[in-house]
């Protein structure tokens, strides 16, 4: 469950941005649209704690992140946010796996090996926990990173723009599966996107 | 976790981290070749001139006569006449006084007439069998009998001068009758005689077989000291008396003998600083302190040494600029990662720490492989040290305190070619990052 109250943050001269207040429930999805400069991504990073707003309330769960200590704030995002991005990145040197686990790891302290195969398997990636990342097609290496954010059933999970880079069939497919998994894991899923497909296939939708 | 994570990427990116583990091995390696060889040959000299103040032999070099008699590298300088070296030898100011002539070798290995003291003043016992009495009796280092496989009882022959391939003394064989106890140092390279059994074999005279008594100094003394009297002999002759106990037993005409050195320890220190240029002056041999000669050529060494030593620091400039060269470059497309870890709950600390220990494992790594392939050289260079110069070393010793500076500068190095990254990694902005991918 995410809600936040009037959210204000400024890159310095000019750039402004004021966001509407948005609330999302456990196992609800909300699509969060606009054109470039509106400040999506900027939004994105808000709520994933990345970046501090000027002023205005982020809560998650009961916390604030807006005034979390920087470690708390590092620790607070690995436990209870899960973030899929345009790109999918990952540690070059560790397999498919590994990066999973060490999500985990980097969380909560603990080797969740068997978790991450489940979830791996769940999405289809069976054959290839043990390959490179860079081995991986661009459709393959973002379910990765989507079994990555779900590995430690975050209270909320972020999306930005997971379907720009895919065909139709396969922005579907994706769209179908974050909904999926977001009920399944009770997680709060909030999509930033300017892609129009996903407009038809999420009713609860901000434009900003 | 997070030394798996940088262990996982020092490899990664294999060729550049072979390269900084080459160069730090490198480095390494030499400086621990060094140590050890600088550590082991200062013991070595100094362990072989303990209780030698001064050395008496005929003039030349000084260097040359330390080096020929004490650690039986070089060629002597000449010969010094034995009565007049007896002169010195006896001479109260003397603790003991160990005559030294060389002449032969067997197979490269130097016989060197003597006298017991010779074996005491390295604290070498006779193992096996007994000490020469009776001229061409030998006792044979404890290195010789391995190599050579002599036993007590062996006969051999002799060649003349230093190199094997000198001219056999084929008319008289040496005997061997006992087996000195290992030391480590240059005995046990030696074959021992007494000091008549070098003039016999040289005069190409068969040894004197009877034994007249002719009432002849040190030797008569010894004979009442042992048997326990309290005569009140004069003070050196009975002293000496354990040192010659045994050379009388085959006496020869000394008149007009040669030898080629004396091996001096002094009573009255004071003669150490005088005795060289009163020699000098007033005879035709040369008195040379050891100690000072042997730093002499430590220092010359010692150029040579730091040269190689200012060149294994640069190599290990080189390889920290490497490592460094390493860790900034491959940071610009780990930026990424980096955000990533960071999204997934890594602190900045993990991130400096995940930079830091990737430049330590590489220098950990460099370090072992340094000090094995240090070892390893130093084998080598011990197995033709041995065989040139009777002189091994040994590539398991550890010296602690050096190493374990080297050690130190080496994580330091690690350190420092890290530090940039690593800060840079520590204070990356996350959502800039990601935002401008």
């Amino acid at each position: 469950m995410i809600s936040t109250k009037n959210i204000h943050f400024s890159y310095g001269k000019g750039t402004d941005f004021r966001f509407p207040d948005i609330t999302t429930t456990s196992g609800e999805s909300l699509l969060i649209t606009g054109g470039s400069g509106k400040g999506k991504t900027t939004l994105l990073h808000l709520l994933g704690g990345l970046q501090r707003p000027q002023s205005g309330e982020i809560i998650i769960e009961d916390t604030n992140i807006a005034t979390l200590s920087e470690k708390k704030l590092d620790h607070f995002r690995g436990r209870n946010i899960g973030l899929v991005l345009q790109q999918s990145y990952f540690v070059a040197s560790l397999n498919v796996l590994e990066n999973v686990v060490l999500a985990s790891w980097l969380a909560t302290g603990k080797h969740a090996s068997e978790k991450a195969k489940q979830l791996l398997e769940q999405l289809d990636l069976k054959d290839h926990l043990h390959k490179l990342p860079s081995q991986l097609s661009i459709g393959q290496q973002q379910r990765v990173s989507i079994a990555r954010a779900l590995i430690n059933e975050p209270k909320l999970l972020l999306a930005d723009e997971p379907t720009s880079s895919l065909d139709d069939d396969n922005a579907f497919k994706v769209a179908d599966m974050l909904d999926h998994l977001a009920k399944q894991y009770g997680t709060a899923l909030v999509i930033v996107t300017h892609d129009q497909r996903l407009k038809d296939r999420f009713p609860n939708q901000i434009s900003l | 976790m997070i030394t798996k994570i940088a262990w996982k990427n020092i490899w990664f990116k294999p060729l550049n981290t072979a390269l900084s583990i080459i160069l730090l091995t490198a480095s390494v390696a030499i400086i621990t070749l060094l140590i050890l060889l600088q550590e082991q040959f200062e013991k070595k000299f100094n362990d072989n001139i303990d209780g030698v103040d001064m050395v008496l032999g005929a003039q030349g070099s000084p260097l040359q006569l330390i080096l020929s008699s004490v650690y039986q590298v070089d060629a002597p300088t000449g010969n010094i006449d034995y009565t007049e070296a007896k002169k010195w030898m006896h001479h109260p100011f003397v603790k003991t006084a160990i005559p030294l002539a060389f002449g032969d070798n067997y197979r490269g290995f130097r016989i060197v007439g003597t006298t017991p003291d010779y074996l005491a003043k390295y604290n070498a016992e006779v193992k096996n069998g007994k000490i020469f009495t009776k001229n061409f009796e030998v006792v044979i280092g404890s290195a010789i009998a391995d190599k050579m496989g002599l036993k007590v009882g062996d006969k051999f022959f002799g060649s003349h001068g230093d190199a094997a391939e000198g001219e056999l003394h084929d008319h008289q064989a040496y005997t061997v009758t006992g087996i000195a106890s290992p030391t480590g140092k240059v005995i046990d390279n030696l074959i021992l005689s007494n000091i008549q059994s070098v003039w016999a074999m040289h005069d190409h005279e068969p040894a004197q077989g009877e034994e007249h008594d002719h009432d002849h100094g040190a030797a008569a003394d010894a004979h009442h000291h042992e048997d326990g009297h309290n005569h009140d002999h004069d003070a050196h002759a009975h002293e000496e008396g354990d040192a010659h106990s045994h050379e009388a037993v085959a006496p020869v005409n000394e008149e007009g003998k040669e030898i080629t050195a004396v091996l001096l320890q002094f009573r009255n220190k004071n003669a150490i600083f005088m005795w060289p240029r009163i020699i000098a002056q007033n005879t035709k041999m040369q008195a040379a302190l050891p100690g000072i000669e042997i730093n002499r050529l430590f220092s010359l060494f010692g150029i040579g040494l730091e040269a190689l030593q200012y060149l294994a620091y640069g190599i290990m400039l080189i390889s920290g600029i490497s490592i460094f060269i390493a860790l900034f470059n491959t940071l610009k497309e780990r930026k990424y990662e980096f955000a990533l870890l960071r999204v997934n709950g890594a602190s900045r600390l993990q991130l400096l720490s995940l930079v830091l220990i990737e430049s330590l494992l590489l220098c950990i790594t460099g370090f072992i492989f340094g000090t094995i392939v240090g070892r390893i050289a130093l084998g080598f260079i011990s197995g033709s040290s041995e065989d040139e110069f009777k002189m091994s070393f040994n590539p398991f010793e550890f010296v602690w305190e050096k190493e374990g500076y080297l050690f130190l500068l080496t994580i330091f190095v690690g350190i420092l070619a890290a530090v940039i990254p690593a800060v840079k990694a520590y204070s990356l902005n996350i959502s800039k990052t990601l935002a401008n991918a």
